[in-house]
């Protein structure tokens, strides 16, 4: 199609744009975590479904301890208050406060996935044992493997908060602000996640 | 966030080549990649079309002679999968949209340009998966529903390359569905209020609304059924202790939508073209917007309706029975507006207008067989029969590829400046209309009389009338070559349009056809009225 040969140069203004429009990558982020929690309702809608509908069956062992989830929801809670701490060092431009508080954050995430590993090896059953434990490993290790990847994002900010060429800085605080949500976001699921697994 | 581009960066330079090249390289213009969704869509079209052709070639004899009845099962699961996730939902939604889109809102591109260029680049890699799954040991056999445990326990390698498939596919169409929304609710020019809005950029903000909240329910259940697959769990299979309703219930909780998603794009569509070659403003602009979104929340309340022959409970059967029902006032709103439109219109009698006419012939028919199947005592008689076949081709072929190809003959001069010739135009509708009408409309009896559907034998006394579809399916193939020598000769001596050979109000028409890079010299135009035919001085002969 030689027709559309349009041999203009591409300028596409950013400075143009930001003049009328507030940034909207935050929306972009907002729309996805919507999608994303539609993926874990699905899997809770089984669940529940399950719940309801299939009893277990003879001799299936599906038992849940609950200290060491409750030790992980506390964990995940002071991990979003630290990411909190986080941001609002880094507002002041106390980028290694910023720094510290983000490790933190990131040793609790880690920590937590120790715990749920923990667990996992002490479970009196397992991934095909039966519909619940394999439902149960469904939603916990999805859940955990966002756990994980906002691991690897807190660890990647924090390098990028350093006072020397690092990209995160009091001007452009949005790579920060967008993993603090999506680290309250995947919180948010654990609480809904303890009360349907572990205490319902 | 608009990407800057600095033209001195020669990085950037070599991410943007000109000419045709653009078409295949990773390129952030809308446009670029709303062709590219086109084209690739059209090509996977042909190869889905193809297999078509081999089904309703089996199907002109009740034996099953053309080929083995495994080769059937897995051309028929095909045949859906690609029309489906790689023709009908890219081109209605990923093509049209992101032309469109961004010139309807008054921006230069869309709000995530880059997000935009992954989405598109995942599907010639997903589609290529899912073509080659028919190739290895034991292709996908149970359809594009997939139902467990007929989708468990058939040879499987095939199947987990179906889920790949999909699931990558699914995750394409979430990233234009939030590109879509962020780019309607956020990127509009100044001054431009929602309710000044085309009617496609409704009809695509209330599909990706769908889109977000319904998509990842299907990612998570094929998740779930590969895990049946490889690790052997028992999420879906009753021998472990499995609930295969539980798949059903979370599958058609996207799967139904997901005809809204095939179809409410083409709505959005059809309410700029008859406007357009009617010279009239489109009726009811509001009552349109409210019915848009009165179907995106009663679409995702309807999913069981598929559901009736699965052990559904009464209280469950008479819910879905009567929001189903319910589902029929705004879309017939939308009709008699349509209608509306055209009376007393100055009517144009083109190829996208015999196109538009078409779509809502055959929409009407399709949807009065969907409230009918909407009834339980009615749908339990028919369910899994060739009815249910010839509805939903009523819906999603005469629908929605109808609109697709009015859409086509619409758009062509903005994409090329050139015409497309309307003798060629009039002879593909001629042909496509006769076509799909003595396919599909025949099917109607067969199923009435018992046919089951995916199945490549049938009992000998339906033999004249599936030969008859079949010729309906031939001359449906047959269109196609008056439809791709149009093209082509268009693109290559078509007579020049003109920037605005329809004299048309919307925005994308208010620039130079084709657009430049950046949409438009200088300011974008605000278009407080994009249907005032008649109403404020338009160039009229």
């Amino acid at each position: 199609m030689t027709t559309l040969d349009s041999s203009k140069e591409i300028k596409k203004d950013e400075s143009k744009a930001s003049e009328h429009h507030e940034d909207f990558r935050m929306f972009g982020l907002i729309t996805f975590l919507i999608a994303d929690g539609m993926t874990f309702a699905g899997f809770f809608a089984a669940y529940l479904t399950y719940k309801a509908v299939n009893p277990l069956p003879d001799g299936a062992i599906y038992e849940l301890e609950l200290p060491i989830p409750t030790l992980n929801t506390i964990l995940l809670l002071v991990s979003s208050a630290t990411f909190h701490k986080a941001g609002k060092a880094l507002m002041k431009n106390k980028n290694s406060d910023t720094q510290k508080w983000l490790i933190v954050t990131a040793l609790l995430g880690i920590t937590f996935l120790i715990c749920q590993l923990f667990e996992y090896f002490n479970l009196p059953f397992g991934l095909t044992d039966n519909l619940f434990a394999s439902t149960f490993y469904a939603l916990t290790g999805f859940h955990g493997l966002h756990v994980t990847l906002g691991t690897i994002m807190i660890l990647i900010i924090s390098w990028q908060t350093r006072l020397k060429e690092g990209r995160i800085t009091n001007q452009n605080m949005f790579p920060l602000e967008a993993v603090e949500l999506y680290w309250h976001f995947v919180d948010g699921i654990w609480v809904i996640l303890f009360i349907i697994l572990y205490l319902l | 966030m608009t990407i800057s581009i600095d033209p001195q960066d020669s990085n950037t330079k070599s991410l943007q080549p000109k000419g045709w090249l653009r078409y295949f390289s990773f390129s952030l213009d809308h446009k670029v990649i709303g062709i590219q969704y086109l084209v690739c869509g059209f090509l996977f079209y042909l190869i889905g079309g193809t297999l078509a052709s081999a089904i309703r070639i089996e199907l002109a004899s009740p034996m099953s002679d053309f080929m083995p009845r495994d080769v059937y099962n897995q051309v028929l699961t095909l045949h859906g999968t690609i029309m489906i996730f790689l023709w009908i939902v890219p081109v209605v939604n990923g093509a049209f949209g992101n032309y469109l889109i961004p010139f309807y809102v008054g921006a230069r591109d869309m709000a995530f340009p880059r997000l935009n260029a992954v989405a598109f680049w995942l599907i010639p890699p997903s589609g290529l998966m899912l073509v080659a799954s028919y190739f290895v040991e034991g292709a996908a056999q149970a359809g594009w529903t997939a139902y467990p445990p007929l989708s468990i326990t058939t040879p499987q390698s095939g199947q987990i390359i179906w889920i790949m498939s999909v699931l990558l596919l699914g995750g394409s169409s979430i990233f234009g569905g939030i590109n879509f929304i962020a780019t309607i609710i956020k990127l509009r020019r100044p001054g431009l209020k929602l309710m000044q809005l085309p009617m496609y950029c409704w009809a695509m903000l209330g599909t990706s609304l769908l889109v977000v909240l319904s998509t990842p329910v299907l990612a998570g259940t094929l998740i779930l059924l590969s895990f049946d697959i490889v690790a052997h769990t028992g999420f879906f299979n009753p021998v472990l202790g499995g609930n295969v309703v539980v798949y059903q219930h979370l599958f058609w909780f996207y799967s139904h939508p997901a005809v809204y998603i095939m179809v409410l794009p083409a709505f959005g569509l059809v309410s700029e073209i008859l406007p357009v070659h009617s010279r009239k403003p489109l009726f009811g602009y509001t009552t349109m917007v409210f019915s848009i979104m009165g179907i995106v929340v009663l679409g995702l309340v309807v999913w069981a309706h598929h559901m009736f022959t699965s052990g559904t409970p009464p209280w469950m059967r008479l819910f879905f029975t009567i929001a189903t029902a319910f589902i029929a006032v705004p879309t017939g709103i939308k009709f008699f507006n349509w209608v509306a439109t055209l009376w007393g219109g100055k009517i144009s009698i083109n190829s996208a207008m015999l196109f538009s006419c078409g779509f809502i012939i055959n929409f009407v028919f399709g949807g009065i067989t969907g409230v009918a199947l909407a009834q339980v005592p009615f749908d339990i008689h028919v369910h899994d029969t060739y009815f249910v076949v010839a509805h939903f081709h009523y819906i999603v072929y005469g629908g929605t590829v109808f609109i697709i190809f009015s859409s086509i003959y619409h758009w062509f001069p903005k994409v090329t400046g050139k015409l497309m010739s309307e003798k060629l135009g009039i002879l593909h509708f001629a042909i496509t209309f006769v076509g799909f009408n003595l396919c599909f409309a025949p099917q109607h009896w067969l199923g009435l009389n018992g046919m089951p559907r995916r199945v490549a034998e049938y009992d000998p006394q339906f033999q004249f009338v599936n030969q008859i579809s079949s010729v309906g399916a031939l001359l449906m193939a047959i269109s196609t070559i008056p439809f791709l020598i149009n093209i082509f000769l268009s693109i290559k001596n078509g007579s020049d349009s003109g920037d605005n050979p329809w004299n048309a109000l919307t925005p994308e028409w208010l620039t130079s056809s084709p657009p430049p890079v950046e949409n438009w010299e200088g300011e974008a135009p605000l278009v407080e009225e994009p249907y005032g035919y008649g109403k404020t001085k338009t160039k009229e002969n």
